[in-house]
């Protein structure tokens, strides 16, 4: 252990902090001493005794940043208990919507550079690991300069696992105005239907690409996944078109998901769709180009029209 | 209405790409073009920003005086475009080209700036925040629809549940996602235009920036090593002649999903 003092920045939500805020902190007890949460939103001292049980022993909760954007104000938060004396040798950023965002600020805040789009890390928090080129390469970097390192980190990385501890102690501090920056507000929020298990947590997870053909086809997409207790997935191509909504999507700039089985619909396999499936324990792929990339990823490939081998799936599994 | 387009020129990602092997930065040495994701904030600008006096200038950074993605994006319509081109600048991490880029923008006094979510080949995805917090305005990343009324951006912005609606005073800052527009092709007429518009090419120095902030120094940061990742084996491949559907359903009993 080479760090003492690692922060975790904690997004949680109603229903506790996110996976991806457990992977971190479990990474991060490895890594440091110590390990303190940073958490927003007000309910934050609800949330100690799960942060305590991943390894969290302290929890600044920034309390509640109302209809703001959080980006700038908890950013500032932060910047003023770095500024305040606190001295973090590392922090943790989930690579989410509003983790960005807060580790872009905090970084011009403090004037120290990022490194982002991490997917490993050695056990002294020193260097890390980053997938090149649909994770044909591994890049290896680090800091050479003074810390704080400022590190975000994507979904799935590590595994989260309890550590069993006790829950954390809760140090309220004042989040001081962040004025014009944080400007931006939530009106409404709206949310999209889901039934079945969530993307990124499902066993199962059938994918659909452009080769369904069309929006309606989708529909194959979700009969499978709803018989196989899966989550249905998609390519962003389809999403760009509209087929689906955007939480559906599987990549880079989409989902990380790591089922047991992956199956891929109508999917050519681009580097960018890869990375975000390729770590399935499993991968089953229907194409009808034989020479698609999908295929090198692939347990089990079916070179065939989905209109066909799906329907014909889809009838086996019902007569079951 | 001036809208700041932030513009950036890539290797072609059909081509193949490599890390150098000595210094671990991409190799940028072949022809730039547009990167595809910035040509929906492109295309955003040219809506938002069509009224008389409206003007959308686009900005970037790229080595050797790189033009030609800018002259996609001016053949789109952008009225300008500020280019930052400076040997110092090779190695620059995010946070040093988020201090170039806000230090070009604050030159167009813009009441909107517009960049993508994240580039295509270098995909931090902080240089939104990033310029936002250097130049002091809000921000508002993930954009999947946007709209100007008055003095107000409303953006409806993606999130794991579905979308936020969000309001923000102008001037801001607003990352969009692919899909928010459908971005026009550059027709022959815009073509021609495009070589004439300008092109203002400034150094770091005109900037005002210091070296050391830039560069490989300046990114406080080192790739120390670049291997090939475990190659996932590909499996059984087999020809769907009717048959295909019970394949996969005797996969699914071995594995004992079913
Ligand atoms: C910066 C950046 C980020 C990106 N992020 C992502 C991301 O997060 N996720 C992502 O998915 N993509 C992402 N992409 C896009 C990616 O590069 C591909 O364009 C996209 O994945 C292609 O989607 P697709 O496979 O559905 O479509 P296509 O590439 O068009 O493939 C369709 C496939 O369907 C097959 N097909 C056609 N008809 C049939 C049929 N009847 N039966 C069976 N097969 C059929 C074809 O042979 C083909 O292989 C990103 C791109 C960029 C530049
Ligand atoms: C594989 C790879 C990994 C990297 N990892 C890191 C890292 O972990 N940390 C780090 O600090 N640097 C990293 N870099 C370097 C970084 O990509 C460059 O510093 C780059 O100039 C800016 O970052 P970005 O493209 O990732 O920005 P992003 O934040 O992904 O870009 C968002 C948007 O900002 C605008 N924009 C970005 N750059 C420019 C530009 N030059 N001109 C005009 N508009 C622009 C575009 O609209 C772009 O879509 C990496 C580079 C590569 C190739």
């Amino acid at each position: 252990m080479a760090l003492d003092n690692v922060w975790v920045l904690a997004e949680t939500g109603e229903a506790g902090p996110t996976s991806l805020s457990l992977e971190l902190l479990t990474k991060a007890r490895t890594i440091g001493a110590s390990v303190t949460a940073v958490a927003w939103g007000g309910g934050a001292a609800e949330h100690a005794a799960v942060l305590g049980e991943y390894g969290a022993t302290k929890v600044y909760d920034l309390g509640d940043t109302g209809e703001a954007l959080p980006g700038a104000p908890v950013a500032s938060a932060m910047a003023a208990l770095v500024e305040g004396g606190e001295r973090p040798d590392a922090i943790l950023f989930p690579a989410s919507y509003d983790g960005r965002d807060v580790a872009g600020r905090l970084s011009v805040k403090l004037d120290r550079p990022v490194i982002t789009n991490i997917v490993g890390m050695s056990d002294d928090g020193l260097s890390t690991q980053h997938s090149l080129f649909g994770g044909s390469q591994t890049a290896t970097a680090r800091f050479t300069g003074e810390g704080p390192f400022l590190y975000v980190v994507r979904a799935k990385s590590f595994a989260a696992e309890s550590a069993g501890g006790g829950p954390a102690e809760v140090v309220q501090t004042a989040a001081p105005e962040a004025g014009p920056t944080a400007a931006a507000r939530v009106v409404s929020r709206h949310v999209e239907e889901r039934s079945g298990p969530k993307l990124d947590e499902a066993g199962v997870v059938v994918s659909g690409g452009r080769g369904l053909g069309s929006a309606d086809s989708y529909e194959l997409i979700e009969q499978l996944a709803k018989l196989l207790n899966g989550a249905p997935g998609a390519s962003r191509a389809i999403v760009d078109a509209g087929w689906v909504p955007y939480a559906r999507q599987v990549g880079q700039t989409g989902k990380t998901v790591k089922p047991n089985l992956y199956l891929a619909c109508g999917i050519s396999g681009a580097t960018q769709h890869l990375v975000g499936m390729k770590g399935s324990k499993h991968i089953v792929a229907v194409n009808k180009d034989q020479d698609a990339p999908i295929f090198s990823v692939a347990d089990l490939g079916i070179v065939g029209d989905v209109h066909k081998v799906l329907p014909a799936l889809i009838e086996a599994l019902k007569s079951r | 209405m001036n809208v700041v387009v932030c513009v950036k020129q890539i290797p072609d990602p059909a081509a193949p790409s490599a890390l150098d092997p000595v210094t671990h930065n991409l190799d940028r040495s072949g022809k730039l073009i547009l990167d595809d994701s910035d040509s929906y904030g492109v295309e955003m600008g040219l809506q938002l920003a069509s009224g008389d006096g409206d003007e959308v200038i686009l900005v970037s950074m790229a080595p050797g005086g790189e033009t030609s993605g800018l002259r996609t994006a001016l053949a789109m319509g952008a009225a300008r475009a500020i280019l930052v081109s400076d040997d110092a600048l090779s190695g620059t991490d995010s946070l040093g080209t988020a201090k170039v880029l806000a230090a070009a923008i604050s030159r167009a006094e813009p009441d909107l700036v517009l960049t993508a979510t994240e580039s295509t080949d270098g995909y931090t995805g902080t240089i939104p925040a990033q310029i936002a917090e250097l130049l002091g305005l809000p921000s508002v990343t993930f954009a999947k629809k946007i709209a100007v009324d008055g003095s107000t951006v409303r953006v409806e912005r993606q999130t794991e549940a579905g979308f936020d609606e969000v309001e923000c005073p102008l001037p801001a800052v607003v990352s969009v996602t692919a899909g928010v527009v459908e971005p026009r092709y550059p027709s022959f007429k815009g073509i021609m235009a495009a070589k004439s518009k300008p092109v203002d090419v400034l150094a770091v120095a005109d900037l005002g920036i210091e070296g050391g902030q830039v560069g490989s120094a300046g990114a406080r940061q080192e790739v120390t090593d670049v291997a090939d990742a475990e190659a996932r084996e590909g499996g059984e491949i087999v020809v769907d002649e009717g048959n295909g559907a019970e394949r996969i359903l005797a996969f699914l009993e071995e594995l004992k999903v079913i």
